[in-house]
């Protein structure tokens, strides 16, 4: 039986998340349309291909055969590095999600995940920070008044927002006392013993969490950065060509990995109801081997993490196309004065909770 | 002051709590959209489907011919005289000996030139026309084009063909060339 080194099977996971995160990307440029089509009772792109099913490429075609334009006084290297870092750090968070329990063959156990670090949550809420530097630095290097308004409202919205978010999230982590994500996911359920999922312990800290992902990826109801009736385009007013679809497609990564994120914490991440009952059945009734019965399970809850992470996505996209964007001083009053307060709450909440033993 | 009866007195409630948490409003809101999801669809998707035409809609012009397939048009004028928007021009000729099966009157149209971008489709011209030559067709349009020379339709598109042929399709008419393309795809 051949091994294989633990680093050659990393690389591989992380060169498919990165495959996957770049699709998964692609193809919600196509369901953002459908989906809004859909529920403005049309029917969306459906020329290319069967259903428009193309259509992501032929806009990949249009964005890569436009006109590189740079305005005139811009700051040429920085406007040129804007893009490229929002899109390298919505890229670099996937790697440490557990996108599935492990595998085994002969030997060889394997997780599917990029790296298992005992630090995952620290270093998706470091690197999903700095993505607000490719929106700075594209907007202040335009040299347009626009964009460098959009540029400012982005780092303030950010700042505030992560605060809330962290907050909600120490909740979470008072709970599983442990900043790991494969870990917080294998405590969602153990074996043998009857588990909830994060989200039944903590209702409140998930739905400041939502709202807080939804400004954190700059959508609607909060994409002030980019809202077009008041900033024209906002940071990206000056970009064209490939630098645009570099922005645009960062956010759609981000709400990917946001979404993966939300399903790890709060929704079991790969846990499936029944896993251990189905792994246990297969084992006694059908002869299949504990490896091979696991190995099922993993790719079924592999299975299950992307549905949740597909329901998200379509979420984000739902709300997109229901709620109107928020006034900006509305957006920093609720980020302030509502989220952090409740957050706060939450925390005394669920220390309180733990002290008495109930969770 | 009143003016009159209809007025409507507004009371500045202050907001429920319901409606200050604002969450309730977003189901709601998130609810209609869903709803909406699953609504038939009012799209029409264009070449494949056509939105039915009203039995009276005035559309593209055609010449007509008579019951032995000669054109009925004289070259009177008065349809270019009736009309408007001033889209029509033509060139009358006497008709040859040899060719009374082509034209039923002795003069005819040597060329007949309707200008779509000036047309306003009033249908004077068909009211106007004492041979009953031209009329406006209640299923076809004039299609859009590239470029303004190809609205100017002339007879080779306006005389209705002696046989039905591919042009009906779709109820758009094309061109000598793309008709032509068609007909040969079909055969
Ligand atoms: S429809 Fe009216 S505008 Fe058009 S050619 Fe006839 S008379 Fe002129
Ligand atoms: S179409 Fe009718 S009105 Fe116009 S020139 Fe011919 S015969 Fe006269």
């Amino acid at each position: 039986m051949i091994e294989i080194p633990t680093l050659g099977w990393q690389s591989i996971v992380i060169f498919v998340v990165f495959a996957l995160s770049l699709l998964i990307a692609t193809y919600c440029t196509y369901a953002e349309r459908v989906i809004a089509a859909f529920l403005q009772d049309r029917v969306g792109p459906d020329r290319a291909g069967p259903y428009g099913l193309a259509q992501p490429l032929a806009d990949a075609v249009k964005m890569f055969t436009k006109e590189e334009f740079f305005p005139g006084g811009a700051n040429k290297a920085l406007f040129i590095f804007g893009p490229c870092l929002a899109m390298i750090t919505a890229l670099m968070s996937s790697a440490v999600i557990p996108f599935g329990n492990n595998v085994s063959f002969g030997n060889n156990l394997f997780f599917l995940q990029g790296i298992e670090v005992n630090i995952g949550m620290l270093w998706i809420f470091g690197v999903v920070s700095l993505g607000v530097y490719g929106v700075m630095i594209g907007g202040w290097a335009s040299n347009n008044k626009f964009s460098l308004l959009g540029a400012i409202r982005a780092a303030s919205q950010n700042i505030s927002y992560e605060l809330a978010m962290g907050m909600s999230l120490i909740a979470v982590l008072m709970i599983s006392g442990t900043l790991s994500l494969r870990e917080i996911t294998l405590q969602q359920s153990i074996a043998g013993e009857w588990h909830f999922w994060n989200i039944v312990k903590q209702p409140l800290g998930f739905i400041i969490f939502l709202v807080c992902a939804f400004a954190e990826t700059n959508r609607t109801p909060f994409d002030l950065p980019e809202c077009e009736t008041e900033l024209v385009g906002g940071y990206h007013t000056e970009y064209s060509s490939m630098k645009l679809g570099l922005y645009l497609f960062s956010e759609y990564v981000n709400i990917f990995v946001v979404s993966a994120v939300m399903s790890v914490l709060y929704f079991g991440g790969f846990n499936f109801p029944f896993q251990y009952e189905l792994r246990d059945w297969l084992v006694s009734n059908h002869d299949w081997t504990l490896a091979s019965a696991q190995n099922l399970i993993t790719f079924l809850g592999t299975a299950g993490l992307f549905l949740k992470i597909f329901a998200f996505i379509f979420f984000f996209m739902w709300i997109r196309w229901t709620l109107p964007r928020f006034r900006y001083d509305q957006l920093m009053r609720l980020g302030w004065t509502m989220l952090i307060p409740l957050a706060v709450i939450n925390i005394l909440i669920t220390g309180g909770l733990i002290l008495f033993g109930v969770i | 002051m009143q003016l009159t009866n209809r007025a409507k007195v507004l009371e500045k409630k202050p907001m429920t709590l319901a409606e200050r948490a604002y969450l309730p409003a977003i189901f709601q809101g998130l609810s209609i959209t869903m709803r909406h999801f699953f609504m038939k669809k009012a799209t029409i998707r264009y070449p494949e489907e056509t939105r039915p035409f009203s039995p009276i809609f005035r559309g593209l012009h055609v010449l007509k011919r008579d019951e032995q397939g000669r054109e009925r048009c004289t070259a009177c004028g008065l349809c270019a005289v009736a009309c408007p928007a001033e889209a029509i021009t033509m060139v009358a000729g006497e008709r040859k000996k040899g060719e009374e099966g082509l034209y039923r009157e002795e003069k005819y149209a040597v060329s007949y030139e309707i200008n779509m971008l000036r047309c306003i489709f009033c249908g004077l011209c068909e009211e106007a026309c004492p041979k009953a030559a031209v009329y406006l067709q209640p299923d076809k349009m004039a299609p859009p084009r590239y470029e303004r020379d190809e609205f100017i339709y002339g007879k080779d598109r306006l005389v209705e063909p002696v046989s039905p042929d591919a042009r009906s399709i779709r109820g758009i008419q094309l061109t000598p060339e793309q008709a032509e393309a068609l007909r040969s795809k079909l055969a």
